[in-house]
């Protein structure tokens, strides 16, 4: 299968559904048909990256480092693989949850378009390519988060747009200076020429505006705000796709860019060390002083980017895979818990924990749904996040990181509190409020809206029974992050 | 705003632009020009339309709604690009046909100007949109 297709197959459904314009059925079809399409791809593409080694493919048939190169390694392939895993149950989720309006301004084709970005992110050697699906990721999420313009919405999307460009206009810089001093915009290539730059100090600058532009968008601390203030306001489906996908393509790019290209910076992984444990304590800490579902859901995203970054400070083979696994883990998991908080006010009419209660009698397949993954966020065993979580601690105690470690520990305990007191307060207490009279939702809406949400709670659960396997490949991928010259070598050949 | 003077070359200008910006759009490969360009002037004649005239009238003249516009325009880029790929070679690797005018002068017809062709109708469709919802606002 040719590397494109993984981006050319939401390019391509985004495009069909745009023909189909204002003709609601057509373009739900598409959307859910683009998303299964999406997984399909993503699962041939990790076989053949598992069977046949890294794959390139050289964009227009212009050799690198002249043209475009396109990449798959462990890392890139199972980044895609979960993307095509959300993408569909996002899409499924939004046949019932997106309304009417939303639909028929283009919901599902702008879905699509940030699928590309979001795919194209992970699958490009080229930095400045890089930029490029960036940005096509976040004007499409510009728009979703604004879409039906909602007053909320519309102060979140603000935080969010600024705040983005900002990071963009950094990463822009960088690039200009990486092109400027190195002459390539290929990463491979780069990737040996600053390692021949002997000038330790410029490279220590670019290095900085690199990590500064993608901790922005990784919502890495203290450069988190405009995530709590924008994520809770959209509709769940699009929170959710958010909240999956969108700080873990910042998360990637950190780690592409801090294990290929510049290597190990003594300077950049002390403050990734630092800023993972701030980053760890500040989200959970945050989580706690909040009462509505997807705020408390909201900090506790920045809180698990903490861990991910943990293992790419650690700079070790247990490390990273450590890291590999959680990005996976973290991605199935907190898309569900958004997906649930949706169905919990589809059926509430609220996400105020206040007004919400006593759901564990009336809907226990709901409880139960919320349940794993939130055990999961928190690193119970056996579900994959017990996994994910010890790999990082076993990797900090093997390199004498006890501090992190112990930061690290305390924070899965907070953020146990945290779910049991969303636990408490939604589904086993008597609510303190009632006054609200709850809108509901019908069967059928139920079942579509419980099936995503099933098969993302069955997939953690299989990522911790099966951990050896699932591993396996979270290994091979951190094997590949250490070793850059196997990707330059896989993208340049002997050629300098 | 209703003067018959803009009115009058609205009309007269519409044709010699829209003609101006596929010239463009052809040129494009070998010297300056392409596609991005010509869809800009294309969309700035119809803005100067939808001045003279109105919104309405500008829609009317459009061979087809500017969403429609985009989606053409994104499959042409994608099919220019599937074309490499369906040949077993990378994704938008060009392929060239070599054929000749009626008259013997030599015609190069390549996958990049159905790029370019793609991205003509995306600028169009896009730039009039905005055009369109900035005037429809007040």
């Amino acid at each position: 299968m040719p590397l494109i297709v993984p981006v050319l197959v939401p390019f391509v459904t985004a495009a069909v559904s745009l023909l189909a314009w204002r003709r609601a059925p057509v373009q739900r079809l598409l959307g859910a048909i683009g998303a299964a399409g999406l997984l399909t791809s993503g699962i041939v593409l990790l076989v053949q990256v598992r069977t046949q080694g890294i794959q390139t493919s050289q964009i227009g048939g212009w050799p690198a480092p002249y043209g475009i190169t396109f990449v798959a390694d462990h890392f890139s392939a199972l980044m895609v693989l979960v993307t095509g895993v959300i993408g569909l149950s996002v899409a499924v989720y939004s046949l019932v949850e997106i309304d009417g309006p939303r639909q028929s301004f283009g919901y599902f084709p702008l879905l699509h378009i940030m699928l590309t970005g979001v795919t194209g992110a992970f699958l490009t050697g080229d930095m400045f390519n890089l930029y490029v699906w960036f940005e096509v990721m976040l004007i499409s999420s510009f728009v979703l988060l604004a879409l039906g313009s909602e007053r909320p919405q519309l102060e979140g999307a603000l935080k969010y747009v600024t705040l983005n460009l900002v990071s963009s206009f950094l990463f822009l810089t960088a690039v200009g200076i990486l092109y400027g001093e190195v002459g390539t915009l290929n990463m491979a290539h780069a990737a040996r020429r600053i390692r021949a730059l002997g000038n330790p100090d410029l490279v220590a600058i670019l290095a900085m505006l690199f990590f500064i532009s993608f901790g922005i968008k990784a919502a890495v601390f203290p450069l988190f705000f405009w995530l709590p203030a924008s994520y809770h306001t959209p509709p769940a489906a699009v929170s959710a796709v958010f909240a999956g996908l969108l700080t873990k393509v910042g998360v990637y790019a950190l780690i592409r860019t801090f294990t290929l290209v510049f290597g190990q910076l003594e300077l950049v992984h002390t403050l990734v060390l630092i800023l993972a444990g701030f980053t760890m304590v500040t989200g959970v800490l945050g989580a706690i002083a909040q009462d509505e579902f997807r705020r408390i859901l909201s900090f506790h995203i920045i809180s698990q980017i903490g861990y991910m970054i943990l293992g790419l400070g650690l700079y070790t083979p247990l490390a990273l895979a450590g890291s590999v696994f959680y990005i996976v883990h973290h991605i199935v998991v907190k898309t569900n818990l958004f997906l649930i908080g949706g169905i919990v006010r589809g059926l509430e009419g609220s996400e105020r924990l206040e007004r919400l209660g006593g759901l564990y009698n009336r809907k226990p397949w709901l409880a139960l749904l919320f349940a794993i993954p939130a055990l999961s966020l928190a690193g119970l065993p056996p579900l994959s996040g017990f996994v994910a979580k010890l790999a990082l601690v076993r990797a900090g105690l093997e390199v004498g990181e006890y501090a992190l470690v112990g930061v690290a520990l305390g924070v899965s305990l907070l953020t146990l509190y945290s779910m049991a007191k969303i636990w408490n307060a939604v589904f086993w207490e008597a609510p303190s409020d009632t006054s609200k009279a709850a809108p509901g939702l019908g069967g059928g809406a139920q079942a579509v809206l419980a099936g995503p949400a099933a098969m993302l709670a069955l997939l953690t659960v299989c990522m911790g029974l099966l951990a050896g396997p699932a591993f396996l490949a979270a290994e091979a991928a951190a094997a590949e992050l250490l070793d850059p010259e196997r990707y330059i070598y896989a993208v340049l050949g002997d050629a300098s | 705003m209703s003067s018959l003077i803009l009115r009058t070359a609205a009309r007269h200008l519409l044709p010699l632009l829209v003609l101006y910006s596929v010239f463009l759009l052809v040129q494009g490969h070998n010297h300056p020009g392409g596609g991005f360009i010509g869809g800009l002037i294309a969309a700035a004649a119809i803005g100067l339309y939808a001045l003279a005239y109105d919104v309405a009238e500008a829609r009317r003249i459009l061979p087809a709604a500017p969403h429609y516009l985009i989606a053409a325009g994104l499959l042409a880029a994608a099919g220019s690009g599937v074309w490499g790929l369906m040949r077993g070679k990378p994704f938008l690797e060009s392929g060239w046909l070599q054929t000749q005018w009626p008259a013997g002068v030599p015609l190069e017809l390549g996958t990049p100007l159905l790029f370019d062709a793609g991205v003509y109708l995306v600028v169009i469709g896009v730039a009039v949109t905005i055009l369109f919802t900035l005037a429809e606002e007040d």
